[in-house]
């Protein structure tokens, strides 16, 4: 087992490292310094600014400098917001997304699971239509029309939500995006769920488990569960990731100060540092979180030995 | 008809062996997929409106009518959509926008295609180290959140639209990669390519006319997946305002901006948005019906 974890941490290291260096080149070939704005100082100034932040240096050791610091969980000053580093921006922003992408990954998970459960068991009946039917709701209708068409009926239709906004993790303002996040989420799960119940209800050793007289629910709970929900696991990680593209939407449009609202404002603001090191930071966790997948999976499936 | 729905030959006249390629197997198994073929007639609608359209409607994508601001759909002076809050003619924006999704839909999977399908090939073609080092890098792409690396592009190169092609490509060819290497590594050990490698066919001939040619099934099904995957990605850059620039305008632009007005306008966000949704449901269908066509297990 650890012999595994360590190899599948020789994957990620470099996977890392080409991220860091990729963004860190194309950074670096943008025209202009941090120092070229309106206010111009004297060139002895500017000099011992550019001392004082390494940039008088070969790439090569600029590259270094910026490895180190980010080895020591340093990602930098921002370009825009004055006195901010880009650590205290994330330390403000992170636990918002956590909160909201996490709540809806669980709840998707819990959910899709459920549905797919009964929708394998009563196959064509009502429930496996609208299962099958909203299967594609991600695909065709993407999070920023879902969301918009979401604050339209219950905030805009029915009063009932804010359309909008955040107060301190304040629940009134995280239902939506939350509603909006597992929305887009669970019906690949259940999907996901439905197909691989089926696939093990037919296999030989439910028979013989339902040939012993064993009772339905202690058949699906004890024997079929773990092994259908294998695939689940493993798509679990891919789904992260591409959940992060709707957590940015989900935040700018709902304006939530997380990462993701964070990481468009720092685009469109161009302001560099911020973005880089958001990239870098998500990329790290987006491995991580991989990671972590993988191993859960190969603990899981009885058939991976390592 | 037999039991498989591929039509048999009825007593052919003359009893001559008439071949039938797979290629005409496959058209007339999609011919028979109703969904498939009604998607490809409703996507070519939409595909012809959007790149003649605004040819011939009377209205500019970027001129105000002062008259009617923020007007919901009439037929006067060809308003069909209505108009947006400056004035401008929402059908020929959505038009126009359709152009620029479609298009950069149709460049970022071109480019996507085609690297994936060498990248695989090569590294299914070559095996050992070259292989398996080709697919660890295909894996380290994957794990890779590929819409932050397109915002960190229009950050630092700013708001350029074939910067977004490019972005959008460099992570959609990764599927295409590792399953036409898969294929490629059964087709490696046909008769045929051990035949053209005995009467010496150098690699780079044998990849590209006998393997790639027998990828083209795998190929056209997973270009088929990426299609919709491409236009989603253009317009969800496009809605976070890091897409295309004021005044042109694309369909991830126009529903974002229908979307904050939808409350006093909901045309402004409707049209946009149902004709992305149709457009990629029309996708998905062909798509569907391409990998039925095609894939020779579900025969």
């Amino acid at each position: 087992m650890w012999a595994y974890v360590l190899r599948r941490l020789l994957v990620t290291i470099p996977t890392v490292l080409a991220v860091v260096t990729i963004c860190y080149l194309m950074l670096h070939a943008t025209p202009g310094g941090p120092f070229d704005a309106e206010l111009k100082v004297s060139d002895a100034v500017l000099a011992n600014l550019q001392a004082k932040y390494h940039l008088d240096m070969p790439l090569w050791k600029q590259y270094l400098y910026y490895l180190n610091d980010l080895i020591h969980g340093d990602l930098g000053a921002s370009f825009r917001y004055a006195d901010w580093s880009v650590n205290d921006l994330v330390k403000r922003a992170l636990p918002v997304s956590l909160a909201i992408g996490g709540t809806a990954m669980v709840i998707a998970i819990v959910l899709g699971v459920g549905i797919g459960i009964v929708a394998a068991l009563r196959q064509n009946s009502a429930i496996d239509y609208i299962v099958m039917l909203f299967g594609n709701i991600g695909s065709v209708l993407p999070s920023f029309v879902l969301g918009p068409l979401l604050v339209l009926v219950f905030a805009i239709t029915l009063p009932w939500l804010p359309s909008g906004g955040w107060d301190d993790f304040a629940p009134r303002y995280m239902i939506l995006p939350i509603a909006l996040l597992t929305l887009i989420n669970v019906s690949t799960i259940g999907r996901i769920m439905r197909g691989s119940l089926i696939e093990v209800l037919s296999s030989n050793f439910i028979r013989t488990a339902r040939a012993k007289g064993l009772p339905t629910r202690v058949v699906v709970m004890r024997h079929a569960l773990r092994p259908a929900l294998l695939p689940v696991v493993s798509v679990i990680g891919p789904l992260a990731i591409s959940s992060i593209t709707s957590a940015i939407v989900t935040e700018s449009w709902f304006s939530i100060p997380g990462l993701g609202r964070l990481i468009v404002n720092g685009a469109s603001d161009r302001d560099y540092t911020l973005v880089l090191g958001l990239v870098i930071l998500v990329t790290v966790l987006a491995v991580f979180l991989n990671l972590i997948v993988d191993l859960a999976y190969a603990w899981l499936d009885p058939k991976i030995r390592y | 008809m037999n039991e498989s729905g591929i039509p048999t030959v009825s007593a052919p006249v003359d009893f001559a062996p008439k071949g039938r390629s797979p290629w005409r197997d496959a058209r007339l198994r999609f011919q028979r997929n109703r969904a498939a073929v009604a998607s490809v007639v409703v996507l070519m609608i939409i595909a012809l409106a959007c790149v003649f359209g605004p040819m011939l409607l009377p209205n500019a994508y970027d001129s105000v009518d002062w008259d009617l601001m923020s007007h919901p759909p009439t037929r006067a002076n060809w308003h069909l959509f209505g108009t947006d809050e400056l004035g401008r003619d929402l059908l020929v924006r959505t038009l126009i926008g359709g152009r620029v999704s479609l298009m950069v839909g149709a460049l970022a999977t071109l480019v996507s295609v085609s690297i994936g399908v060498v990248w695989g090939a090569v590294a299914g073609f070559a095996g050992g180290r070259v292989d398996s080092l080709m697919m660890r890098i295909v894996d380290m792409a994957y794990a890779v959140p590929y819409l932050l690396i397109a915002i960190l592009v229009v950050t630092i190169f700013g708001r350029d639209i074939l910067l977004v092609v490019a972005a959008i490509a460099a992570f959609s060819w990764l599927d295409m990669a590792r399953v036409v290497r898969g294929q490629t590594l059964s087709i490696k050990s046909r008769e045929y390519v051990e035949a053209a490698r005995a009467i010496g066919v150098p690699t780079w001939r044998i990849i590209f006319q006998h393997v790639v040619p027998n990828l083209m099934g795998v190929v056209v099904i997973y270009t088929s997946i990426l299609v919709p995957g491409v236009i989603l990605t253009e317009s969800v850059l496009s809605f976070l305002g890091l897409g295309v620039q004021e005044p042109m305008t694309s369909w991830g632009v126009l529903i974002h901006d229908g979307a904050a007005v939808m409350g006093a306008s909901p045309w402004m966000i409707l049209f946009p948005a149902g004709a992305l949704s149709i457009t990629l449901y029309c996708a998905n269908f062909i798509g569907d019906g391409l990998r039925d066509a095609l894939d020779p297990k579900e025969r």
